[in-house]
């Protein structure tokens, strides 16, 4: 598999059907170390599926993801959908593509420091002391170093989602795929969420973010891509993306989104 | 106090027997339990048959039935295997063994069902968190599933455990030397049967109000960071 592919992530025509509704109808995305690409689109487009497909919480249907050179293997499962072929491989490679989820999905039953460890531990088995040594510092990368003792239900959403966001971090990955990060958050407490991924696009984090934010997308982005009924509406820089689309429907969304 | 005719040894040895009892059926039933949950959620129709079965089966025949059917059924279908070997001696099951074995049985199949229940309860992200940083199905299981499904099952556990250390009081009918049997021995040299009965029913509750109280103990720490959910 040694292709020529300078790209860290090569997406390429995801398909996906759910109870024959057409959801995915050909995707791609290819993503540079240090590209930030954000996904926009209505509810029902398909972003958040897509993304899903691509670490493989969802099984596509068709398509294939190369993360650095390295292709995710599949074969073809019950009613034609791509089954990975080696668990191993993919579990070794979702580790390099960190999740963000839109609902957190921390662990209720450890505190936040335990939940930042787990995963260093069980897949990159590294001492409980470098876990913890690691974890510290993205504690206080996120703002939540006085809050490494407590359980997720006594955080705010926005501290959840930061937790979450750290303990993706841990992995070290190269790649992260953002999922509606601050949906699920009262108003208040989107921006402490939006400062710590826009410090994480000024390091130079490659990341893909599926986002109703649109001044945020905006502003941290440098790629964008607009999907529309399963399909790419559009693609292109935020500038073009957020002021002169070439869609009329992209326009259309634009100009009802941005206030 | 009551006089117990010196007895007080043989009723000790009985509620030694039945705490064994209790605990063997005890670890037997939660393995069980917790196989017969996952075969029930599997994506392999025959498992989730034979997980049904399993609990459609126990729940539809009376305790006394199945302790029974293994003390005979063990012993019989032994002899026929080792017959089979060319062994023809008879092969007695201890009374111990079927016992346990039929309670552990009796308690998997409940114990299937609130496992299972719990699994379910579990918000699918929490599996696919650990999985998308890159933990493998059996990390996920017994890191982030398991002690969450202990959590939310652990009061209808307790339920279970209780009746449980009752109905050991069955295998007294094989001849098993657990605290009803001893007692109805005592009854029958002394012909006192209020005093022991009575000596009988004290220790039983003895036995089931520490084992509420360690539940409760345990229940407490199972909640530990989601108190104000549970309550």
């Amino acid at each position: 598999m040694a292709e020529n592919d300078t790209h860290l992530l090569n997406v390429e025509g995801i398909h996906k059907r759910f109870g024959g509704q057409d959801v995915l109808k050909g995707i791609s995305v290819k993503a540079k170390r240090g590209d930030v690409i954000s996904i926009l689109g209505s509810s029902g487009s398909g972003k958040s599926t897509f993304l899903r497909c691509i670490n493989y919480l969802e099984y596509p249907d068709q398509g294939r993801v190369v993360v650095d050179g390295e292709e995710i293997l599949t074969k073809t499962g019950k009613g034609g959908m791509l089954v990975p072929a080696d668990q191993k491989q993919l579990a070794r490679l979702r580790a390099r593509i960190g999740f963000v989820f839109q609902s957190f999905n921390l662990w209720p039953h450890l505190n936040v420091l335990e939940n930042i460890i787990e995963a260093p531990m069980q897949v990159l088995k590294l001492s409980k002391k470098d876990a913890i040594e690691r974890a510290e510092t993205l504690l206080d990368r996120v703002g939540l170093a006085d809050h490494r003792n407590h359980y997720p239900s006594h955080l705010s959403g926005g501290q959840q989602q930061r937790a979450a966001i750290a303990r993706t971090l841990a992995m070290e990955p190269d790649v992260i795929l953002f999922d509606e990060p601050t949906s699920a958050l009262d108003p208040e407490l989107v921006n402490e969420v939006l400062n710590v991924i826009g410090s994480l696009a000024e390091e130079g984090r490659t990341m893909l973010i599926v986002t109703h934010e649109m001044g945020f997308a905006r502003e941290v982005s440098n790629q964008t891509m607009f999907l529309h009924e399963g399909k790419v509406e559009e693609q292109g820089s935020p500038d073009k993306m957020f002021n002169n689309a070439d869609s009329e429907r992209v326009r259309t969304f634009m100009a009802s989104h941005i206030h | 106090m009551i006089d117990l005719h010196g007895f007080e040894g043989l009723l000790l040895q009985g509620t030694i027997v039945t705490v064994k009892l209790t605990f063997t059926a005890l670890a037997l039933g939660l393995v069980l339990g917790l196989i017969g949950a996952t075969a029930k959620l599997s994506d392999t129709a025959i498992f989730r048959w034979m997980g049904n079965s399993y609990s459609t089966l126990v729940r539809g025949l009376p305790e006394f039935l199945v302790v029974l059917s293994f003390y005979f059924g063990a012993s019989h279908v032994l002899m026929m295997i080792a017959a089979k070997f060319g062994y023809d001696e008879y092969i007695e099951v201890s009374g111990f063994v079927a016992g346990f074995v039929a309670l552990g049985f009796i308690f998997g199949a409940y114990a299937s069902e609130l496992f299972r229940g719990a699994i379910i309860a579990i918000p699918k992200g929490q599996a696919e968190a650990a999985r998308a940083l890159g933990m493998s199905s059996f990390q996920t299981f017994f890191r982030i599933t398991l002690p969450q499904v202990w959590r939310i099952a652990l009061p209808g556990l307790g339920n279970l455990f209780m009746i449980l250390m009752k109905d050991t009081a069955l295998v007294s009918v094989v001849g098993l030397e657990e605290l009803l049997r001893v007692t109805a021995f005592a009854v029958g040299r002394t012909k006192e049967p209020f005093t022991f009965y009575l000596a009988a029913a004290v220790i039983y509750l003895v036995l089931t109000s520490l084992a509420s109280f360690g539940l409760r103990h345990l229940e407490k720490r199972a909640s530990t960071g989601v108190r104000e959910l549970a309550s």
